[in-house]
């Protein structure tokens, strides 16, 4: 526990996640990003009246993957209820939501703690979640000089919302936190999680109490957390704000702030007394759900590894490095990727350093300017070089083809003409050579334009074979192999 | 007589009563909530609520998207509109 | 044939008429106009009507009879409609000023359903507000008079459409019923009127009072009307999840079949029912005769007990109000209803365009609905209420294990006058005591046309069946049908 002024934080958290569905939970009209102002509606989403909601299954099946995932105890009767509240951008002045008997309960979340040092694993816990239920999204306000716009697009999406306990004790582990459930649900094709596209929204309760006492303190529930490091530089915010208050002498209210990620503070909204009174009831339009445990084992079968599993299993059966690897299982796409690389070439630790050095590098030049810290890398795909391409590069470095240097040049030319690395050294006419008559020849000429090397050499100075060998990879114009070249080299020193 | 909180609950529902509305349901709700007295003595101990007249589990749709109807058709009653949105007055949180 | 030789025939002899080619869609429809535009003056029972989009229909079906390609029995029928089923481009007013401008972009699967029948869907009929009352006086539009006596009450809330047929304005109609709306204005106005069982008719496009409870079901002159209606608007419906994957029967077929060669069938009296202070005697009379009637065909009659049946009202009203409030919430001036002229920011568009768009009944059953699911009082009245609606179930389930279907009053009374309960709700609620439970159960029910009380007003009984029995129930009404000719009897307009 980070203690901060002899004060303890504690923090839970409410994630919405939207789940990457073709069609809205309860009608068929489409989602997705970036439609024109109220394009994907219909009468079920605009709430007409005599309209009624029917399931998605895809986005129950989906929520149910989560909670699998998660460890959850998915229950075998789920239902769906009303939660009421007016505001414009919600059709029906009710949300259709889970309230008893969510799709999902309990469960946890892996995280990893910051380590020592930033090559060193941290150390990892299990968040606990209270539930996972499945509700449907709102619109969109957007204010303007003399009123507010409204878009329903958004409306109706279907919209995940996982709660935890009050299981967090510091920014840096809803960091974390946020962090993993971000790659889980990413790496399982739950959803992108774009904060910026809104598919992923925070929001957190945080309360602070005296270090070694256990009563938890009043809480309050910060909004409008919009990324990932948002929510930790909100919390951090409230947190001191919080301890602030009580070194002053004040007490803390419930309440609900505002976090103003520009401003960087945080901002009354409202108090406990203007609460609402949701007056969940369970929706008549919707009939329960129940879930078989053959319906439960079909969708377990689909589910991919754990990042931090496939992590730990790439740590130990391949020997990658712990900083590889964590670049590598940050993205389903790049442990894809990888996988597909070493089933064509066997050499992990090369492709691995390939793909996170050299690639990403290419990736951050071509997206350049946007946040890698939320994950929004553009997509390996766009750079056109397939995984049995990088495969193919490294297998001609190992075979002695192409140097080190020459692999990063072959790299480039692939990307920029979505050749292959045969082609593209061709083309490019870099190949180390590996004629040994060839390379005998020059070799001798390099000695007998440097009598005075050979002779240090062989008295005795190993270093001075360097001068001779600086001689052949410039008159080849470093196509040599160096390797060859400096078994050819010994061979006729040591013949004289 | 059952006390209704005509103000609270009118708020709860949105609605704006006038002075009359409120003194006028305030008797009547009383008297109809003293009437539903009834059920409070009923023994419904190892019952199971109906919130369906049917039992049916696993309505369920495929995931398949039909275009909407777009915002023309969503927006045709509103009652103010600007940018195929819908204008509301202000909105105060 | 004049227009009022047509009037009263029922719709399954002008199809007949039709079909024979002595009858046109257009002659048929043109009498129906005709006849609507001389009476609702009178009777109020439509909103309003599209007379050329009628003949329209009527010239389509012509046209397709003509070429032998008549989409059904019924195709050519003209069918009118209560007001809270939608109608693509049509107004939806549901009998409020919160829609009074609301123009629907969807038709209602029944619409649908109708529609590819062949079905000339014509005709906003008037309803109580929002479907919530029983007489038809709580729209915003003005009350419908009862065809049999202009100063009573057609009943309701498908007041409108009961006393349209009635009247001879329609040969055909639908309502819905959440607590008698259908089979409570059939009686008061002499005709059949049908609930089916809840899940048969999709009610994808009926705007929802109680959702739970809601069903549509048609009005109609006689048993075959009835059965034929029924045909055209079962099904299962994949945007309705509350509606059933039950198999429909040819039911108009199912009737003469199941007496001709089915058992004599036992009904059931429950015995509160009957213990009933609040009984007129001319509908108690009426009952004796039918009990009698049924005797003499040999069927059998038997006592059952619905020991719960006097927690009925209070459980109906609960639920139906919580449920409404609900269904409500979403007529609030933002996007398609009526707005306030005098709101100054978002919130104050909620309370005044609700304060404003909602007449007095409707707005005491929010506040009442809103109430029983409010903090600290949803387990005592909505949570209470469902334990015992399980209860009521129960006492049916018990009840058809002994008897086929069971047979009631449809109302304490014949049609009260207008005006004259509108201002005690409460004895208004009462009003509803043997319809409510089939909408509780979900059970199908039936009023039957059985006699008249003084004043010439009809009077009414009512079969429930088992889940999903509408034949039992439709085979009941037509041994009656058979031997008594109530039915053929009309008001003078
Ligand atoms: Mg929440
Ligand atoms: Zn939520």
């Amino acid at each position: 526990m980070a203690s901060v002024d002899g004060y303890d934080a504690v923090i839970g958290l409410e994630v919405h996640v939207q789940l990457g569905t073709e069609s809205k939970m309860f009608t068929d009209a489409p989602y997705y990003f970036g439609a024109s102002p109220n394009e994907l509606t219909n009468p079920v989403v605009m709430g007409m009246p005599g309209t009624l909601p029917v399931l998605n299954k895809r986005a129950i099946e989906k929520t149910i993957q989560v909670g699998l995932m998660l460890g959850c105890e998915i229950p075998q009767v789920s239902k769906w209820d009303r939660k009421h509240y007016y505001y414009p951008d919600m059709p029906k002045n009710y949300q259709i939501s889970q309230y008893d008997q969510p799709l999902c309960l309990g469960g946890s979340v892996e995280i990893e703690l910051d380590g020592p040092s930033r090559n060193v694993m941290g150390e990892h816990r299990r968040v606990s979640l209270t539930r996972i239920h499945l509700e449907e999204d709102v619109g969109k306000l957007t204010h303007v000089a003399d009123g507010s716009l409204v878009d329903y697009n958004r409306a109706g999406a279907p919209l995940i919302e996982i709660v935890t306990e009050p299981d967090i004790f510091s920014p840096e582990e809803a960091f974390a936190f946020l962090t993993s459930l971000r790659n889980t649900l990413q790496n399982a094709g739950i959803s992108d999680c774009d904060m910026e596209k809104g598919q992923m929204r925070c929001d957190a309760n945080v309360s602070v109490k005296p270090v070694g006492t256990t009563k938890l303190g009043t809480k309050v529930e910060l909004k409008n957390l919009n990324s990932i490091s948002g929510v930790r530089n909100g919390l951090r915010y409230e947190i001191d704000r919080q301890i602030r208050e009580l070194k002053a002498g004040a007490t803390i209210v419930q309440q609900t702030r505002r976090w103003d990620a520009e401003a960087g503070v945080t901002s009354l909204m409202r108090t406990k007394e203007e609460a609402q009174d949701y007056r969940y009831f369970p929706d008549p339009d919707l009939m329960p759900v129940r879930i078989s445990e053959d319906w439960k084992s079909q969708l377990a079968e689909g589910l991919p590894e754990l990042p931090f599993d496939r992590q730990r299993r790439y740590m130990a059966d391949y020997s990658l490095p712990y900083t590889v690897t964590s670049v590598l299982c940050s993205n389903r796409q790049l442990s894809v990727f990888f996988e597909e690389a070493i089933r064509q070439h066997n050499n992990p630790l090369a492709i691995a350093n390939l793909i996170t050095n050299d690639l990403l590098r290419e990736l951050g030049a071509a997206s350049s300017g946007s946040e890698v810290e939320d994950g929004e890398r553009r997509s390996l795909d766009s750079l056109g070089v397939s995984a049995v391409g990088v495969a193919d590069l490294v297998a001609m470095v190992d075979k002695g083809v192409l140097s080190n240097q020459m692999a990063k040049e072959v790299l480039s030319g692939m990307i920029a003409t979505g050749q292959s690395a045969e082609a593209v050294a061709e083309a490019k006419g870099l190949r180390q050579s590996s004629d040994s008559g060839e390379i005998e020849a020059i070799c001798r000429q390099a000695m007998e334009e440097n009598p005075k090397a050979v002779q240090e050499f062989l008295a005795g100075n190993e270093k001075s074979i360097n001068a001779i060998k600086g001689r052949v990879m410039k008159a080849t114009q470093g196509k040599a192999n160096p390797t060859l070249v400096d078994q050819v080299l010994r061979k006729l020193l040591a013949s004289g | 007589m059952e006390h209704i909180d005509i103000g609270y609950t009118a708020k709860l529902a949105r609605l704006e009563l006038s002075k009359d509305e409120q003194e006028l349901y305030s008797a009547q709700l009383g008297r109809i909530l003293e009437y539903f007295h009834v059920l409070s003595s009923v023994d419904t101990s190892g019952v199971e609520p109906t919130a369906h007249a049917n039992p049916l589990h696993n309505v369920l749709r495929e995931d398949v998207a039909v275009p909407g109807f777009g915002a023309g058709p969503a927006l045709a009653n509103a009652p103010q509109q600007r940018e195929d949105q819908v204008l509301v007055p202000r909105v105060i949180e | 044939m004049n227009q009022d030789s047509l009037a009263y025939l029922p719709a399954s002899k002008l199809a007949r008429l039709l079909a024979s080619g002595e009858l046109t869609s257009v002659e048929l429809s043109r009498s129906v106009l005709e006849r609507a535009e001389h009476l609702n003056a009178q009777v109020n029972a439509f909103l309003g009507w599209d007379g050329e989009d009628l003949m329209a229909q009527a010239e389509a079906s012509d046209k397709r009879r003509k070429a032998d390609k008549a989409l059904g029995f019924f195709d050519g029928i003209p069918v009118a409609l209560k007001n809270n089923i939608a109608v693509k481009g049509s107004l939806l007013t549901c009998g409020s000023r919160m829609l009074e401008n609301f123009v629907s972009p969807y038709d209602a699967t029944v619409v649908e359903r109708m529609k590819a029948a062949g079905m000339l869907v014509w005709g906003r009929l008037n309803m109580d507000e929002f479907a919530m009352g029983s007489s038809t006086e709580t729209s915003y539009f003005g009350s419908t008079a009862n065809p049999w006596d202009l100063t009573r009450t057609p009943g309701g809330s498908s007041g409108g459409s009961a006393a349209a047929l009635a009247a001879g304005m329609s040969p055909i109609t639908l309502g819905s019923d959440t607590g008698g709306s259908i089979r409570q204005p059939a009686a008061f106005c002499g005709i059949y009127g049908l609930k089916p069982t809840y899940g048969r008719v999709s009610r994808y496009g009926l705007v929802a009072f109680a959702s739970s409870l809601d069903q549509i079901g048609p009005f109609g002159h006689c048993v075959e009307d009835v059965a034929r209606m029924m045909e055209v608007l079962c099904g299962v419906d994949p945007k309705d999840s509350s509606s059933y994957p039950a198999p429909v029967s040819p039911f108009h077929a199912e009737l003469e079949l199941a007496l001709t060669g089915g058992r004599p069938m036992v009904l059931g009296l429950p015995v509160e029912y009957f213990k009933e202070d609040g009984l007129d005697p001319a509908v108690r009379r009426a009952m004796d005769e039918v009990v009698a009637y049924y005797k003499g065909i040999g069927w059998q009659i038997k006592d059952v007990s619905l020991p719960n049946s006097h927690l009925a009202v209070p459980t109906y009203y609960v639920i139906a109000t919580a449920e409404a409030s609900s269904n409500l919430a979403r007529f609030d001036g933002i996007r398609y209803t009526h707005r306030s002229e005098s709101a100054s920011d978002a919130v104050d568009v909620y309370f005044k365009s609700r304060g404003e768009g909602f007449g007095e009944e409707v707005k005491r059953r929010i506040i009442l609905g809103t109430f029983v699911l409010s903090s600290g009082y949803h387990d005592a009245y909505y949570l209470k209420a469902q334990l015992v609606r399980t209860l009521i179930r129960n006492d049916f389930s018990k009840a058809f294990g002994e008897v086929d279907l069971v047979l009631t009053p449809t109302t304490p009374s014949p049609a009260f006058v207008r005006g004259e309960r509108i201002t005690d709700p409460l004895q208004m609620y009462l009003n509803d005591i043997y319809t409510i439970c089939p909408n509780l159960t979900g059970l199908p029910a039936i009023s039957v046309p059985c006699g008249f009380a003084s004043q010439n007003l009809p009077v009414g009984f009512q079969l429930i069946a088992p889940h999903f029995e509408e034949v039992r129930l439709l085979t009941a009404a037509r041994a009656y049908e058979k031997g008594n000719d109530w039915h053929t009897r009309h008001p003078a307009l």
